[in-house]
């Protein structure tokens, strides 16, 4: 009889560690074989607050940055420059990383975001990730135009020195000031040349139109230096459409998809597919299930409202096969059939790219790609990894436990 | 199926539990109203460690007569397993899911015999 290894442990006494926490995760990449697979998580996170002292220094209007000082004196910790949201993420401690994060032990060196990020793509499976900032995805509505641009441009320039430049997993879709046009135009021009860089990110949760003909020359600039334009969902309860909702999963299903619903309308209605057909968007973390709803509904009413949409030469759904859109959080409760429905409507096997939004509290492990039964090994890999490799453009940086398995049983084989 | 030992009887108090790993196999034990019950750290939803989370009381609405909502309580009688990735509840007694008796932790036997607790795999 084989002798077992037995192991204990008490939860309440071990220190977080999220390769603990994700050892499940680890399990599902080892017996599923994602050696063989490149994944990039086109949407992920840290929490860049954790980093705002670092980040303020490069603020350039002095003004602004001894105001940030200043703040931060008042409410240490906290960066109060920025705006925040009333929000439940960690559904009143259930999703216990939220807490728990700020005890995970990192080295002095790489900077603690590398670190811990690292360690949770290797436990999930993930070769390259796309990195997005937490609270900034409600800086849009930040009161203070001049504000958005400062800690923009600010992040911006932290997050290549320090971490995109330090590490070739780590990619991103730099942030958008974009309630300052003309700023959004100057943060591609100054930016979109950086190691790391992959293309340009706007919070969607903000009341300016994506049609304005001010945002022209910077989709222009965009198309012509070859790199894409995303639209990240946020949510605001204070916004007077969830205004009256009195639960957090309310504000969160409806606004992580309504303000994408209304950009993505006004994008394809204004015909910016027709003046900007190089240009590639990709709509991040509203799902699904949005997709099928708006296609149906917009052609519908376009067939018989089209003196209102002029520029298009194709229906609306046409122009959304041509866009992309992540994977996360895929609604996945009963709905197998509709499911599949969905992923053929949106031409997922060339449109749809995985995404964890780890370390958020709806993230999905490449599983929810890779076990659907309705795929193919192809279709997986292009999900997987294969549709965001020629979004970005990029070529793959395998994870090290990748390529040291991947070498294993090329040995073993011989 | 083999018997792997967990603790000493008495060892783990109630509302404690421990986590057993037998080579790949990992099983939350908790103790529960003077009794012990032991399930699968694996998650249905996404394969999280089930077992590793937090355990809290149902939530419940509380309703007037008059149907007017006046706040909401803990259920102390129904304690619930959160997996910690997700927030998915399980009813500690039955391993069911809080939301869907379709789903449910993966139950594990557990016995107790010559002053030990020991779990079957």
């Amino acid at each position: 009889m084989d002798t077992l290894d037995i192991k204990y442990r008490d939860p309440a006494q071990q220190e977080f560690d999220s390769r603990t926490l994700l050892k499940n995760a680890e399990r599902q990449a080892r017996q599923r074989h994602y050696e063989d697979i490149f994944i990039c998580d086109v949407d992920a996170h840290h929490y860049e607050n954790e980093s705002f002292d670092q980040i303020a220094q490069f603020i350039e209007d002095p003004v602004i940055r001894q105001t940030a000082a200043a703040k931060k004196g008042m409410s240490a910790g906290r960066p109060t420059l920025m705006n925040s949201q009333v929000g439940f993420q960690d559904v009143a401690g259930r999703v216990t990383r939220y807490t728990l994060r700020r005890l995970e032990k990192s080295p002095p060196s790489p900077h603690r975001d590398i670190t811990l990020t690292k360690r949770w793509m290797d436990a999930i499976g993930i070769d390259v990730i796309c990195l997005f900032p937490t609270p900034m995805l409600n800086l849009g509505l930040h009161p203070q135009v001049e504000a958005e641009v400062a800690i923009a441009r600010a992040y911006n320039r932290w997050l290549c020195d320090t971490i995109l430049d330090a590490e070739p997993r780590l990619k991103s879709m730099l942030y958008l000031p974009f309630n300052d046009p003309e700023a959004t135009y100057k943060v591609v021009k100054d930016f979109g040349a950086r190691k790391g860089v992959v293309g340009f990110m706007v919070t969607s949760a903000r009341y300016k139109p994506v049609y304005d003909n001010a945002y022209m020359k910077t989709y222009a600039l965009l198309e012509e230096m070859g790199l894409p334009l995303s639209f990240h969902a946020a949510y605001s309860w204070d916004d007077r459409l969830v205004g009256n909702a009195n639960r957090f999963i309310t504000v969160h299903a409806l606004g992580f998809t309504v303000f994408n619903m209304v950009n993505l309308a006004n994008w394809i209605v204004n015909g910016l597919p027709e003046r900007f057909p190089k240009l590639k968007v990709m709509w991040i973390e509203s799902g699904l299930a949005w997709i099928p709803f708006m296609m149906q509904r917009f052609d519908n009413e376009y067939m018989m409202r089209s003196s209102e949409c002029p520029s298009l030469k194709m229906k609306p759904s046409d122009y959304m096969r041509q866009m992309y859109f992540t994977s996360q959080p895929m609604e996945m409760v009963g709905n197998r059939t509709t499911l599949e429905d969905t992923f053929r409507m949106m031409n997922a096997e060339t449109q749809l790219c995985y995404a964890s939004d780890y370390p958020h509290w709806d993230m999905d492990l490449p599983s929810t790609i890779y076990d659907l039964p309705f795929l193919n090994d192809h279709q997986k890999r292009n999900i997987l990894g294969g549709n965001a490799q020629r979004f970005f453009n990029i070529e793959p940086v395998w994870s090290d436990w990748k390529v040291q398995a991947r070498a294993a049983k090329q040995a073993a084989a011989q | 199926m083999v018997d792997v030992f967990v603790c000493k009887a008495g060892e783990l108090k109630d509302g404690e539990v421990r986590i057993v790993t037998a080579n790949d196999a990992d099983v939350g034990v908790y103790r529960h109203g003077g009794r012990y019950l032991a399930y699968r750290n694996v998650c249905p939803h996404q394969g999280g460690p089930a077992c590793e989370g937090v355990m809290l009381p149902k939530v419940e609405d509380v309703i007037a007569p008059d149907r007017t909502h006046q706040g909401q309580r803990f259920d102390e009688s129904e304690m619930h397993i959160v997996c910690p990735w997700h927030g998915y509840e399980y009813k500690l007694e039955t391993g069911e899911c809080a939301t869907d008796r379709r789903i449910r932790l993966q139950r594990i036997a557990v016995i107790e015999r010559e002053g030990g607790v020991f779990i079957a795999l």
